[in-house]
């Protein structure tokens, strides 16, 4: 009796599983080829940078990148850093971008691996015109303003190379709740700021975005701390403008692009679409097959199939897997090793049938028999999958890897306990 | 039994594909994908009026393009392979090849340090996976010493995974220089599940054989080795032929109901997979039994 309960419960949870694993309103987590999308590689330039500074630049790097990212509204983008080999053998750093659903890749493109010009340059007076106060200034501590209108510019030697680091800063001025901006420059940079706020006080250091003059604050003293302030007659809205565009520029490495790859919606869909028929068929092809060959034994089977199959997909949907065309067909070709497990047990039963054991307790010792086996079998496969997984290449193959190593537990899993609990449950079968 | 008494047919038939995939993979060779050359493929889809293949090329041209190839893709669709593409040269190619209705489905652009990389990744890959398997094997059966030692069954898994990768290798070195297939990264995914998988049909095979080698030590009954692996073989066929029958369902299934990405992939571990079965019954059975009876072992005790 308890066997009929626990088999009807299982039932009840394997059709909630089911129910979940096809419900629109917990979607897949789907990959690029079946969301369509681009994937974008780049590789920074670290020439120049020793070991640990150029890890803490990727991940600031990896933070420009998103924040330029996620300026397009997409959806769940994706930036990571990546560590691969280079041409001579050499570490090469890279950043991923991954963005479901773009398919216009240009304007993602141009936006990310823009290196926006970002130049600090000396203002020199044509003319001595007096300067007037409260002005945007360049100091440790705040004020002052310039009519800029007179001033030619030089390159002062800084750019947005040597800035690490820009933030909104208030309270920096004088007057209290004053916005600002407040700058960290590199070591390198720290060395040449100093330099040139030593020669230059009284001048002003214009800073120009893409040729754009974005600010220009006076020089009020040598700053030899790396950190400026530059605030003032800034509105909050300005100040964040003018830090954003900072950002905007410092770009701790130039990135190039080396790999890029999209999928087109049209292509994406039907990728989708395919591959959940094939899945449909498969189940369905496979089951038809046991039935016809183990008969009543095949039935169970191929019920276990299908909980094994709505177990799989409501996993995919937890953890969340991301699904790729690769991952999908990892997860037919699991379907079919799963009724291993399945054929192993039956035939045992049938073994022990043959010794002339009785039906329940062939039940028994067909399953415990057959584990070794079962556990042996899937091993390898095992082994495989996830040498497979930590070597591959691409994330198609991640995909596929991962879904692989589910699939393979999950299915031991079931034809263990699953068909089991059925077999218990149901009247001997006559021999 | 019976596969031992034909064994010498198997081996031949065996040695005959063996020589094959051999020939034709070192005259043919396999294709590369731009994964693993580095380049690009950008693959048009022509709703509107299709171009010939002849305009295409002309416009590449004016583009100012050379060192491109150009594929038709099924009715509506032409895949053009060239280098790797810049952001600039991408748009100018997209351009160039845009018509009326119109749509660029996939974009490819690999870097040839990508492509460097992700060889070497394959290879290694590869490499310890036929290692783990190995010692796998030798360490499962490594109770196992008569008649013939543990590393004998390792060396024989060893020898029917190479036939089980060279087959699939040798219809894709075929498929490649008649119908221009490519290998990508998925066909090594293929060929290391194949190496995992078919190693299964193997063991259970081994297996079985150990079940009944310890029943006989145990019995103290002597036995013909030969008759042994027979009677192991007849015990096993059944659940060999249902497994690798339930995967191929699937995999036939997902050649002809799936997406063209997996297409190639489901082929190269169905070939796999029957190169694998194969392999198991008719190959490494008779194997073992000729092995011991070379070191003059023909019983089991």
């Amino acid at each position: 009796m308890n066997q009929r309960i626990t088999a009807i419960l299982v039932l009840l949870l394997a059709i909630g599983a089911g129910w979940y694993a096809q419900s629109p309103a917990h979607p897949f987590v789907q990959g690029l080829d079946l969301a369509s999308g681009a994937h974008l590689t780049y590789r920074a330039d670290t020439a120049g940078v020793e070991g640990r500074e150029i890890d803490e630049r990727m991940l600031s790097l990896k933070e420009v990148i998103e924040r330029r990212v996620n300026i397009f509204g997409v959806s769940e983008p994706i930036v990571q850093v990546e560590t691969g080999r280079g041409e001579n053998g050499d570490d090469e750093h890279r950043i991923i971008v991954e963005l479901p659903g773009v398919t216009d890749v240009s304007e993602a493109v141009a936006q990310i691996g823009r290196t926006p010009q970002l130049e600090f340059k000396l203002g020199v007076l044509a003319t001595t015109t007096p300067v007037k106060p409260a002005v945007p200034t360049l100091a440790t501590t705040s004020t002052s303003t310039a009519n800029n209108s007179e001033l030619t510019f030089i390159a002062s030697g800084l750019s947005g190379k040597d800035i690490i680091n820009s933030q909104l800063q208030f309270n920096g001025g004088a007057a209290s709740n004053e916005a600002g901006v407040l700058v960290t420059f590199s070591d390198e940079g720290k060395a040449k700021l100093a330099e040139v706020t030593g020669a230059n006080v009284g001048n002003v250091m214009a800073i120009f975005l893409d040729g754009e003059p974005i600010s220009t604050p006076v020089i009020r003293e040598a700053i030899t701390d790396g950190k400026a302030v530059i605030s003032g007659a800034f509105t909050p809205q300005e100040a964040r403008d003018l830090n954003r565009d900072l950002n905007f520029g410092a770009l701790p490495f130039s990135v190039e692009l080396i790999g890029s790859q999209s999928i087109g919606p049209s292509l994406g869909a039907d990728t989708w679409a395919r591959s959940i028929k094939a899945l449909g068929f498969g189940i369905l092809a496979i089951s038809l097959y046991l039935i016809a060959w183990y008969r009543r034994n095949g039935i169970i089977a191929a019920v276990s199939l299908a909980i094994y199959a709505a177990i799989v997909l409501t996993l995919f949907k937890l953890i969340p897997v991301t699904l790729t065309a690769a991952g999908i067909a990892g997860f037919i070709l699991s379907l079919g090793m799963a009724v291993d497990a399945n054929v192993l047990i039956f035939e045992r039963i049938r073994d022990e049938r043959k010794k002339g054991v009785s039906p329940k307790e062939a039940i028994e010792q067909g399953f415990s028999r057959a584990w070794p086996s079962i556990r042996d079998g899937n091993l390898t496969s095992l082994i495989s999958s996830v040498i497979l997984y930590w070597f591959s290449g691409t994330p198609l193959v991640k995909g596929f890897a991962l879904v692989f190593i589910i699939g393979i537990l999950a299915s031991m899993f079931t034809a263990i306990t699953v068909s089991r609990i059925f077999m218990r449950a149901l009247p001997p079968e006559r021999a | 039994m019976w596969v031992y008494n034909h064994r010498k047919v198997f081996y031949v038939i065996s040695g005959i594909i063996f020589a094959a995939s051999i020939a034709m993979l070192s005259v043919w060779g396999l294709k590369p994908s731009i994964e693993f050359t580095g380049g690009s493929i950008i693959e048009t889809r022509y709703d509107g009026a299709v171009p010939t293949q002849a305009e295409l090329e002309a416009s590449l041209t004016e583009a100012g393009f050379t060192g491109f190839s150009i594929r038709p893709a099924g009715d509506a669709s032409y895949i053009v392979r060239t280098k790797p593409l810049s952001e600039t040269e991408r748009q100018a190619i997209t351009e160039a090849l845009s018509r009326e209705g119109s749509e660029v489905e996939r974009f490819n652009s690999v870097g040839a340090t990508l492509g460097a990389e992700l060889i070497s990744k394959a290879t290694v890959s590869v490499i310890l996976v036929v290692l783990a398997i190995i010692l796998y094997v030798a360490f499962a059966f490594r109770h196992v010493s008569k008649p013939v030692s543990s590393w004998t069954y390792g060396l024989i898994t060893v020898v029917t995974l190479v036939h089980d990768v060279l087959v699939p290798l040798g219809v894709f070195a075929a498929l490649g220089y008649f119908g221009g297939i490519e290998v990508d990264s998925l066909f090594i995914t293929a060929m290391l599940v194949v190496l995992g998988y078919s190693i299964n049909d193997t063991i259970v095979v081994f297996d079985r054989i150990r079940e009944n080698l310890n029943k006989a030590k145990e019995a103290k009954k002597d036995e013909d080795f030969k008759e042994l692996v027979g009677r192991s073989l007849r015990e096993t066929i059944v659940r060999s032929f249902n497994t690798s029958a339930t995967t191929l369902i699937a995999l036939t299934v997902l050649f002809f109901v799936g997406s063209t990405a997996t297409q190639y992939f489901a082929l190269a571990l169905g070939v796999g997979v029957l190169a694998g079965t194969y392999s198991s019954i008719f190959i490494a059975a008779p194997l073992l039994v000729d092995i011991a009876a070379g070191r003059g072992k023909t019983n089991v005790l």
